[in-house]
């Protein structure tokens, strides 16, 4: 061995720390999750030992988690998405127009998953068209989508207690096998969202963009077809758990569908080790963020703070674990 | 004193300003060709009027100072630009309309250093970036994709070392390495040109020792290559024909063969200073008309 070839040896990092290198935040994500966990159990180990809290957490966490798993698609092409609370909203007024026209409930679940694609589609235009910070786009079309919901039912709620005959009915708001619907939901949608996000060539491309945007354009990358097909899936979901919550609740609010999910899903994917500057996330990540946030938001009641509180919270949290990411990717990367 | 084929290659290539009109007597056959290619960004008339021809079994140094044109010329060649005027030939057959996948689907490969790299993904990721293995569905084939990165990296890239693997990040790779992959990448997908943009910036000597043994090689399997760098040192040493480029019209091609090192530093200093020179060949001046 000359000694050229020693100092390049020497150089690199051992093979441990290469490790936990490239699966940082998942490791992270994943023990911050147990120490959490056992934190609550050891503070109120009558309510964590329980099954009632995760009953709970498999009914409540879904609304906001299946956004977030296309959310972190989108983020991870260096995108985002603010409009999604109002897209939840957006999508009912199709749900109750079509169920209205049709009297069928399975129709008008897939009327309102339309209108969420075309909320996206919308979306995914004015910002690859133009050229437009998502950012600001979504913001833009927060108040759009919901000021349209509004103004479509005069802002008028609208009782669904009548869905409860349909065959989707339980499907959706129900139960199977003693386990809230919405839970299989998340499930598949997450399992769906892994497949494309790390299995498909969306994802890679996905990845591709928001890691460099220069390299992508060298490299033939579709830049916009991709980056709306992203939008369109965030609109497509967001709806689908409008649509879930609103039939768990029997009732379409359309002034406030979709505003509690909006701090509880970014916070799952910033938790969950997904990159503000694109390129990197998981949807691992997300799901245990989600956990983490549906376990914080049990905890804050349990606590027996103000529900005021909760928002203080997730504020601090998203800070908190952007910050750290940020500063363990910088650590054991650079 | 020339054959027809050389004197015709002569006048599309050098135009009338060219001093080395006799030079281009490569090898090989006609790859690839640009006939007065003009490009305007904002008003801006970045290339006027270039022609050029790059045959099998060629090496070509594209030099040129900051802004005469460069990148925008391979740009045109790799379809990320359509030019206002002109046209590309490959293989004789005219291409229009041609994109960055129809470039890489004729053969077209450029080595973008390491801006066409991602540094937060898997090596894997990195080589099929772009064109992925896929079934009718999209999905990734990734154990075939990790297998192939696999195979390059001990074969081509010459990466040995343990701690580098198919999922290892590039954010990792030192700049040689970086390179290599770029290199490879390009390579694997059996380009037919290579086009190398500035490959040896921020390379240690001995990388650039190595790169420049691979683009011998390129000849050697009678591939064709456009070698663009700032450093006249680099590209002598390999290039058949150094190409200058100069406010976005050629200013002339020198063979190496001819022209010794010397002679060309100094053409090239006068053209920078003055936008003239004199051939040492023919010993006369030959001046660009200026805009």
């Amino acid at each position: 061995m000359t000694a050229a070839d020693t100092v390049e040896l020497t150089r690199r990092r051992p093979a441990a720390s290469v490790f936990l290198g490239s699966w940082a935040s998942q490791v992270g994500i994943t023990v911050a999750f147990l120490v959490l966990w056992a934190l609550f159990i050891v503070l109120a180990p009558m309510t964590f030992l329980g099954s009632a809290i995760y009953l709970s957490f498999a009914q409540t966490t879904p609304y906001f988690a299946i956004v977030a798993m296309p959310l972190t698609m989108v983020i991870v092409a260096g995108d985002i998405d603010l409009s999604f609370p109002s897209t939840m909203a957006l999508g009912m007024v199709g749900f109750v127009w079509v169920w209205q026209a049709t009297g069928s409930t399975e129709l008008a679940v897939a009327g309102a998953i339309v209108v969420g694609l075309l909320c996206g589609l919308f979306n995914g235009l004015v910002i690859t068209l133009i050229g437009l910070p998502a950012l600001v786009v979504t913001i833009g079309t927060q108040f759009l989508y919901r000021g349209l919901t509004l103004a479509l039912v005069n802002g008028k709620t609208t009782a669904l207690v009548q869905t409860n005959t349909s065959t989707i009915y339980n499907f959706m708001a129900g139960k199977i096998f003693g386990i809230p619907s919405e839970f299989y939901w998340l499930i598949i949608i997450t399992v769906a969202s892994w497949a494309l996000l790390n299995r498909h060539r969306l994802g890679q491309n996905a990845y591709v963009i928001g890691d460099n945007r220069q390299a992508a354009q060298l490299m033939g990358i579709p830049n916009r077809s991709t980056r709306i097909v992203l939008f369109m899936l965030v609109g497509g979901a967001a709806a689908f758990a409008g649509a879930l919550n609103s039939l768990r609740v029997v009732n379409f609010y359309p002034g406030n569908l979709g505003d509690g999910f909006f701090l509880p899903a970014l916070a799952a994917v910033f938790v969950g080790g997904t990159s503000v500057f694109g390129g990197r996330g998981s949807i691992y990540g997300t799901l245990i963020g989600a956990f983490m946030i549906g376990a914080i938001q049990a905890g804050i009641v349990a606590a027996g703070l103000s529900t005021y509180w909760t928002s203080v919270i997730y504020g601090a949290i998203i800070l908190g674990s952007i910050s750290i990411h940020a500063v363990l990717q910088r650590r054991f990367e650079r | 004193m020339l054959e027809p084929e050389a004197a015709r290659s002569d006048a599309t290539t050098l135009g009338a300003l060219a001093p080395a009109s006799a030079a281009v007597r490569a090898a090989g056959v006609v790859r690839l060709e640009l006939r007065g290619v003009s490009k305007s960004f904002g008003g801006v008339r970045v290339l006027r009027d270039v022609n050029f021809e790059l045959r099998t079994g060629e090496v070509v140094g594209l030099l040129g100072d900051n802004g005469a044109g460069k990148s925008t010329l391979i740009k045109i060649m790799t379809g990320v630009h359509s030019p206002d005027a002109g046209e590309m030939l490959f293989d004789g057959r005219k291409v229009e309309h041609l994109t960055v996948q129809g470039a890489r689907a004729l053969g077209i490969e450029t080595v973008f250093q390491e801006r066409a790299l991602a540094d937060q993904l898997p090596l894997w990721r990195n080589i099929f970036m772009g064109r992925p293995i896929v079934n009718r569905l999209g999905f990734l084939r990734v154990g075939e994709m990790r297998r192939v990165t696999d195979q390059l990296m001990s074969q081509s890239m010459g990466f040995t070392s343990a701690v580098l693997t198919p999922n290892t990040h590039v954010m990792g790779l030192s700049g040689g390495e970086r390179q290599g992959l770029a290199i490879v990448r390009a390579l694997h997908f059996e380009a037919e040109v290579i086009i190398l943009d500035e490959p040896t910036m921020g390379l240690s000597l001995k990388e650039t020792d190595k790169l420049l043994q691979f683009v011998s090689s390129i000849r050697a399997a009678n591939k064709s290559a456009i070698f663009i760098d700032h450093n006249i040192f680099h590209v002598y040493s390999v290039a058949d024909r150094i190409m200058l480029l100069d406010r976005g019209r050629i200013a002339g091609n020198f063979p190496t063969s001819r022209y010794t090192l010397d002679e060309l530093t100094g053409v090239m200093r006068e053209l920078a200073e003055s936008g003239r020179f004199t051939d040492p060949e023919r010993l006369q001046t030959t001046g660009l008309a200026k805009p």
